[in-house]
């Protein structure tokens, strides 16, 4: 078989890898974890705030309102990990006593974005063209005014305060989510599998329970983890305006409105409440992301 | 390279993927002039064993030959430039999906016009002039307005017919197709099959893939038969047809419908389901009308059914005109034509998807198609339905034991626990393993798909079964295993078919009447083998002679 052994692979040899199966599982572990990097740190991140927002005392070492005028505006260092305010309150205790409600304001935001969404977007899709059209309508006049000057309108009208914060970053959310659950309600409810099930005998009930709504929110879940970092944002931003939780709170938003009058003086009061959110932001971002293109490989 | 010299010559022809073997020993010779046609199912490894011939076989292939010719390179040792000028020029190279295989925003002529601008053949009128001869050449009516228009603007055999005027445009001296018809009407793919027919005439060879015996008997002076990445058997065309030797090349050819009559099984007994074992003998099963002396009600009666779109304020689309038909117990009407002859309008119309603009659908002799749903919901139980593309019937997130507890409790449950018999029984009757009710459908093969979606509408126990192309996607062994699994089904169950296809060889074998239709009307209706043996319609005639058949059968 000389000639045999003379053949050579045909056509690109870049096409035709020949690496050894060492080399090539060494390269794909590397590629593996720096593919995993990102999202195992975000894994963290997300944990450790959850734990603040779940048991603050078990992080925090001291108490977040406690004022202590002979420890203001320390540096961080030893004894304050990131240093004092105005009142000398620690800004580690209080970034994670703020952990609790800028979380919670994010979830509960994107909860009633998706809820309002998801009847907005079952009305369009479900119910007939007037009402198709009429909840168009109003979803296209939404998404002409900018998210954040809907949000202050309505704070505008209901008063400041955390709960008008949360409904109003959930009102500016919501006409994003409901386009899509439209969409795919649409797409969904002349699809064969919709048919197959007519054709079983479902109701109209039957099916938009069990068949079009499990698909249609399939997508729209991965999209709520994208808007959750997006919410936590807007409420931080709502807060800093002075329009979300009252100055004493630990709240992120109102920690940066504070220590802006003192961003000279004290940078610290500003960036490490400003790191937080960055942090959960990009982390739940990242995570979702991956969530997206399959669960991270 | 004098003519007398082999056009292609491949010796001991091996293709892996990863350590995977997927083509072993092929060893195959083309000869100005003549057509070989290499038939495999998929997976069969045909398809690469092509692509390796062109150097594509894809990313993360490891090609080895002992001897590798394509029009007189070596093609061992060829450059991905010089590649480059073999394909197109030399090579021409004609995919089963037109549509993808052509740019949907270039005009056809531009594209054919690449071609030969790539190679640079003459000046841009000289290239302008050459497009319209070779789309006339191809039998494009039309040619100077097809050449300024795009490929969604064409017709499935046109599209297809501007792929190989592209393919031929610098006069290769091999053509390699693969599966060229696989998509078309038999009409369209009787004519296009013809065209390649041609090709060969002017001193090109041909290689020709397909799936379908009976697609390649025209056309192939010599087949040679895959399997397992194996050419099992070759021979010339005749020898193939008449005289086969090995097991898996007779089980290809006892697939092929065409010319068998009903209730003949096309699949190897072995592979035949466990329904099979409490048959009756095939004759006698036909004995037509089931009950003796009663007069049998027919399960589904259509009359003056019609079905009008509205297409904005000027003509409105007649999809269907005047379809009378009677569905008869243990029976199969069968539905024939081309696309948009309006066949599965009239299914849809028969199952209650849709309104029909005129006429009623009467279903156990009530009234089915002027009720509203709700009335309707009662009696869907009776009537099931299956589909050209079983997956997208299928709840995505529903395994197929979920899919099938559903189907067989009225929704009432998804957890396949609550019928784990019931479940396993019906997979066993269509000849699917217990185990699968654990996975996914989308892992399964398009036959195991198809038995899953049959076992789905069996699964409330119904009277009818309305089977819209329900093989048309299916290589023809696969094909041969479903129809025989719906022939098994209509004899234990004494269920009614409504059998939509285009396919007139797979209508014949499964009908006992059949409705010929053509742009929205039923053109001819009649007992199958008097309407087969004496077409009294013109179009009837003319799709009979499309229709491929075996030679000497």
């Amino acid at each position: 078989m000389s000639i045999f052994q003379q053949s050579k692979p045909v056509g690109d040899p870049l096409l035709n890898p020949q690496k050894t199966h060492a080399r090539r599982r060494e390269a794909t572990l590397v590629r593996r974890l720096a593919v995993r990097l990102p999202l195992l740190a975000s894994a963290a991140v997300l944990l450790f705030f959850v734990l603040a927002a779940i048991a603050p005392n078990l992080l925090a070492p001291f108490d977040p309102l406690a004022i202590n005028p002979a420890q203001a505006f320390s540096a961080p260092g030893a004894g304050h990990l990131l240093g004092t305010d105005e009142s000398g309150r620690d800004i580690y205790s209080r970034i994670i006593h703020g952990a609790r409600p800028s979380l919670l304001i994010g979830a509960a935001a994107t909860a009633i974005g998706l809820g309002l969404a998801l009847v907005l977007g079952t009305i369009a899709g479900f119910g007939g063209r007037w009402l198709d059209f009429g909840v168009a309508r109003i979803l296209e006049v939404l998404f002409a005014l900018p998210g954040l000057l809907l949000a202050l309108v309505f704070i505008a009208l209901a008063g400041p305060g955390v709960a008008t914060t949360v409904i109003a970053v959930g009102l500016t959310s919501a006409p994003g989510y409901a386009r899509i659950i439209r969409a795919q309600i649409i797409a969904l409810r002349t699809s064969p599998m919709v048919e197959a099930a007519t054709v079983l005998g479902r109701s109209r009930s039957r099916i938009l329970t069990a068949h079009i709504l499990p698909n249609a929110l399939a997508p729209i879940t991965v999209l709520a983890t994208l808007g959750l970092g997006q919410a936590i944002l807007w409420a931080a931003a709502l807060s800093f305006l002075g329009l979300g939780a009252p100055p004493p709170a630990p709240e992120w938003g109102t920690m940066l409105s504070a220590g802006r009058t003192y961003l000279s003086l004290a940078w610290w009061m500003t960036f490490f409440p400003g790191l937080a959110i960055v942090l959960v932001a990009a982390a739940s971002t990242v995570l979702s992301r991956s969530l997206k293109s399959g669960g991270g490989q | 390279m004098s003519a007398a010299e082999p056009i292609l010559r491949v010796t001991d022809l091996n293709v892996s993927f990863g350590g995977r073997s997927v083509v072993q020993g092929v060893s195959v010779t083309v000869n100005p002039g003549e057509c070989l046609a290499l038939v495999g199912e998929s997976g069969s490894g045909k398809s690469v064993t092509a692509r390796s011939l062109i150097g594509l076989a894809g990313s993360g292939s490891l090609v080895r030959a002992e001897t590798l010719e394509v029009a007189g390179h070596d093609a061992r040792n060829l450059s991905q430039r010089r590649w480059r000028t073999v394909r197109g020029r030399q090579v021409g190279f004609i995919l089963q999906d037109a549509l993808t295989s052509l740019d949907p925003l270039r005009t056809v002529g531009k594209e054919i016009d690449d071609a030969l601008r790539v190679h640079s053949k003459g000046s841009g009128a000289e290239r302008a002039a050459r497009v319209i001869e070779l789309l006339e050449a191809v039998g494009l009516d039309d040619p100077v307005r097809r050449a300024a228009q795009r490929s969604g603007e064409l017709s499935g055999g046109m599209r297809q017919r501007a792929l190989i005027a592209s393919a031929i445009a610098l006069d290769p001296v091999l053509i390699i197709a693969d599966e060229p018809t696989t998509a078309l009407d038999a009409t369209i793919a009787a004519s296009v099959m013809e065209l390649l027919g041609g090709l060969r005439q002017s001193g090109s060879g041909m290689l020709l893939i397909s799936h379908d015996l009976a697609a390649v008997a025209t056309v192939a002076d010599s087949i040679a038969v895959m399997q397992g990445g194996r050419i099992v058997e070759r021979g010339p065309r005749e020898q193939i047809f008449e005289d086969p030797q090995h097991p898996y090349t007779r089980a290809l050819l006892a697939a092929v419908p065409a010319g068998k009559p009903r209730f003949t099984r096309l699949s190897p007994t072995a592979q035949a389901t466990a329904a099979t074992s409490s048959h009756s003998q095939p004759g006698e099963a036909a004995a037509p009308n089931g009950l003796p002396g009663a007069v049998v009600r027919p399960l589904l009666r259509a009359r003056g059914l019609a079905k009008t779109f509205p297409l904005g304020k000027s003509a409105d689309l007649t999809a269907v005109r005047n379809v009378d038909f009677e569905l008869l117990p243990g029976r199969t009407l069968g539905v024939v034509g081309e696309s948009g002859s309006g066949k599965t309008t009239t299914a849809r119309m028969a199952l209650g998807l849709l309104a029909p603009s005129a006429g009623t659908v009467e279903f156990l002799g009530e009234p089915w198609s002027s009720v509203p749903e709700s009335a309707r919901r009662p009696r869907r139980a009776l009537l099931g339905a299956i589909y050209q593309d079983p997956l997208s019937s299928f709840d995505p997130r529903l395994s197929t034991g979920a899919m099938l507890a559903d189907a067989l409790s009225g929704g009432a449950t998804r957890n396949p626990r609550a019928h784990v018999g019931e479940i396993t029984e019906l997979l066993a009757q269509v000849g699917l393993d217990a185990g699968l009710a654990a996975r996914n459908p989308g892992t399964l093969s398009g036959g195991q798909r198809q038995r899953l979606a049959i076992a789905r509408a069996l699964a409330p126990k119904p009277r009818v079964l309305i089977c819209d192309e329900p093989v048309s996607a299916l290589d023809v062994s696969i094909q041969a295993q479903v129809l025989d699994l719906l022939d098994d089904l209509q004899r234990q169950l004494g269920l009614g078919y409504l059998f939509i296809s285009h396919d007139l060889a797979v209508i014949r074998h499964m009908s006992d009447e059949v409705l010929v239709m053509r742009a929205g009307e039923v053109v001819e209706s009649g007992a199958t083998e008097q309407l087969f043996t004496a077409p009294q319609h013109e179009y009837t005639r003319t799709l009979l002679a499309a229709a491929p058949t075996l030679l000497g059968r």
